[in-house]
């Protein structure tokens, strides 16, 4: 089973339901548990260290989240004005709820420009929306130009990092990569650098090719009418100005007061995410060129995607909204690191990804992904933006256990656990007979076999050393020192 | 060890003991060393006789619900007591950060909750830091090496890092405990995680293990017994001879007696698995 792989132009496919077969593949890949090991620590270890360089990072963490609580408490008014700034900027806004309308909205415009080569800056909202697929089956020739994006559209493979997307590949296997679909002729590229090269190489003659440029955006300042975008290869800024249309696809709760707003949330980010002050760019958008303008685009557009957020507001999972899609949480994750991210089957991996999947596709769609935690907290305790993610997690397997969504075999057991734990005779009944059960070999071996398989293939069951549960041996030694 | 009660038993706090439904059923000893340990403190130790589970495989499972059901007959129970005590970071979590959040839209209620949340505690939390206990050193330890897991629930939902490892520092007189390379990631337990994904479940104790070899620790130990059961299943699989794994309790009490987690002997077996 490939996961994530496009199956309709329309849909992005999603294989989210198969985590745990797609999970357990992904620890016997030899070579993707090679990619995870080497990156994982680097990104932990950058974070920690770029947090101990400023004095008070937990004031940066009050200061962001404070400007989207703000925001998310006026959504409706500060969407508005930006949509007003973008306007009067001589930009359009387009509003999408759906990631099929936001594909639609986009084809529309390349159709009336003639479109025939569209250059794509990573934008996570693309993803959601599988526009690479819409645009490739309209016949245009579509080229990611962030090294990673660029690395995963040459393999055909979905993102497996929202940050880092091609996080999975070793050094290794893009070398291998290029060789196969670039003509390389005898040319050496065993290191980093002259794979980076290779890459540059082809995107130049595509960024002045190209028609339309597609970006994301971090954030959208309202009070301005501009587009913040942050990369560390300046692929953005090519993309935005090259073409004669920039498009910008994102979504509702990216939108911000202003620029000191902005700022809060910019000394969080990349803090966050890669463990920089401040990444190599921060770019404003502001529309299309002036008339003083010698270059940029003649069409600037803003597709604004809802999919399900406006949902998310007013409901108990409105703090995911928060979420600045910095990574940390999947960087920090115990199974994120195990498995990577393919295995969570859809555009976003990790924890943010397991809230944010069956949120967006539907939790039918993805209902092992809530459980596929161990509610360990580190990555709450890493997000910049306080977002509660186990207690999240927790509500998703609440509405799980309500929709009856859940196997009959863990739902059984674990409502006559919690009914049996509100009688507690009965309780300490079973207790006794449980311990009993667990002395005896051929019972112990009867359990291990059939009913505990899944923990006694690689554990022992525990044992109990002593003549009885603790209430039964603390009643006895009570009843002894009374006589 | 023996108890010393230096407070008269008038003035003695009230401390209710959580046993919690794991130590209950696999490591009486765990609760009988906590009794040692609490009254060797100066406390009047009670063992409510209705207490259960706290809860938490409900929580954790989605019966929110049969959760907050429990956690109200949970209140009832230790109310009377002037301290709740449990040998567990992640039930003492249950207790008091997840009762307020699980009762918070009944005023009454979460009012109940919040003041058993004040004055609940994990074991070693509750001996350093309210108590300020003294522990006597003692010579089974002398020259074992000693590494201390951080349960996750310990470690994010208490903040607790410091008080076991004070203790610890004490009975050994401060050379013998080596740390983990690796102390902030999980054990992979995780409550039914372990279950449901036993795969990934088995990496992370993999990994975990093979820090714990690193650190050539005589003896593991750590204040929640998931951790410690997950840990002890997985090594006692896979190595010859697994090292020593305890609930902190009992090497603070001094209370060897019940073999190592690691031992597959039953019963009061002579021998232990780790024994050198």
């Amino acid at each position: 089973m490939k996961p994530g792989k496009p199956t309709s132009p329309e849909a992005p496919s999603n294989q989210a339901l198969f985590f745990k077969a797609q999970s357990s593949e992904a620890l016997l890949d030899e070579t993707l548990q090679q990619a995870l090991r080497k990156a994982q620590g680097g990104f932990i270890e950058k974070r920690s260290q770029a947090i101990a360089d400023v004095e008070n990072f937990d004031s940066y963490k009050q200061q962001a989240q404070l400007v989207k609580n703000h925001t998310l408490d006026h959504l409706a008014y500060y969407l508005t004005q930006f949509e007003e700034n973008v306007i009067k900027n001589g930009g359009h806004v387009h509003w999408a709820s759906t990631p099929e309308q936001l594909n639609n909205i986009i084809l529309h415009i390349c159709e009336r420009r003639d479109a025939k080569f569209v250059t794509k800056g990573k934008s996570m909202i693309s993803e959601e929306a599988n526009l690479n697929a819409a645009l490739e089956a309209a016949g245009i020739d579509v080229t990611e130009t962030d090294l990673g994006e660029y690395i995963i559209q040459l393999a055909k493979e979905p993102p497996s990092h929202i940050i880092v997307p091609a996080i999975h590949k070793t050094r290794q296997q893009v070398e291998a990569l290029f060789r196969k679909t670039h003509d390389l002729g005898e040319r050496d590229l065993d290191n980093i650098a002259a794979l980076v090269d290779e890459a540059r190489l082809q995107l130049r003659q595509k960024f002045l090719d190209a028609d339309v440029g597609i970006t994301g955006a971090n954030m959208l300042i309202a009070d301005t009418g501009s587009v913040m975008v942050v990369t560390n290869e300046g692929n953005g800024d090519l993309t935005a100005t090259l073409p004669k249309v920039h498009i910008v696809t994102t979504s509702i709760e990216k939108v911000i007061p202003d620029l000191e707003s902005a700022s809060a949330i910019l000394r969080v980010l990349a803090r966050s995410a890669t463990g920089q002050p401040i990444t190599s760019y921060t770019s404003l958008f502001s529309g299309p060129s002036g008339i003083e303008d010698l270059d940029g685009p003649d069409e600037f557009h803003v597709i604004l995607l809802d999919n399900q957020r406006s949902q998310m507001l007013g409901s108990p999972f409105e703090e995911m909204l928060k979420c600045i899609k910095c990574g940390a949480c999947l960087n920090h994750c115990p199974v994120y690191s195990a498995v990577g991210g393919h295995a969570y089957g859809w555009v976003y991996p990790g924890p943010m990804g397991s809230v944010l999947t069956p949120l967006m596709t539907g939790l039918k769609q993805s209902n092992d992904l809530p459980n596929a935690s161990t509610l360990c907290g580190r990555c709450e305790e890493v997000c910049p933006m306080g977002i509660p993610l186990p207690e999240l997690l927790r509500q998703l397997r609440n509405k799980e256990h309500e929709e009856q969504l859940t196997s009959w075999k863990s739902r059984f057991p674990l409502k006559g656990f919690m009914w049996t734990i509100q009688h507690p005779r009965l309780f300490h009944w079973i207790t006794k007979i449980s311990r009993l059960i667990l002395t005896n070999t051929t019972l112990t071996h009867l359990l291990e076999r059939h009913l505990l398989t899944s923990w006694y293939n690689s554990k022992e069951l525990p044992k109990n050393h002593s003549k009885g549960t603790f209430m039964e041996q603390y009643q006895k030694s009570l009843k002894q020192n009374k006589t | 060890m023996t108890s010393v009660p230096n407070t008269p038993r008038s003035t003695a706090p009230k401390v209710a003991l959580f046993v919690t439904c794991l130590v209950n059923q696999f490591r009486p000893n765990v609760g009988f060393s906590a009794i040692t340990l609490l009254e060797h403190a100066g406390c009047d130790v009670i063992v409510p006789k209705a207490q259960t589970c706290c809860g938490q495989p409900g929580y954790n499972n989605g019966l929110r619900n049969a959760a907050i059901e429990t956690a109200k007959s949970t209140i009832k129970l230790l109310e009377p007591y002037d301290y709740v005590v449990l040998p567990s970071g992640s039930c003492t979590g249950m207790l008091s950060k997840h009762y307020p959040t699980l009762l918070s839209n009944d005023i009454a209620w979460k009012k109940r909750a919040d003041s058993l949340s004040n004055k609940t505690w994990e074991l070693c939390q509750f001996l350093v830091e309210c108590l300020d206990v003294k522990l006597p050193t003692h010579s089974k330890l002398e020259g074992k090496t000693i590494s201390y897991q951080d349960s996750c629930s310990c470690k994010r939902e208490l903040k607790n890092t410091s008080a076991p490892r004070q203790l610890i520092n004490q009975l050994c007189n401060g050379s013998n405990l080596v740390e983990l390379k690796d102390p902030e990631s999980c054990c992979g337990f995780g409550g039914t995680f372990s279950v449901k994904f036993p795969d990934i479940s088995e990496r992370l104790v993999s990994d975990k293990v093979q820090d714990i070899k690193a650190t050539g620790a005589d003896i593991l130990v750590s204040a929640d017994l998931g951790c410690l059961i997950n840990i002890a299943g997985y090594t006692s699989r896979t190595e010859s001879r697994p090292l020593e794994v305890r609930h902190i309790a009992e090497i603070l009490a001094n209370n060897l007696g019940t073999p190592s987690m690691t031992s597959r002997t039953q019963n009061n077996g002579s021998v232990s698995g780790s024994k050198k």
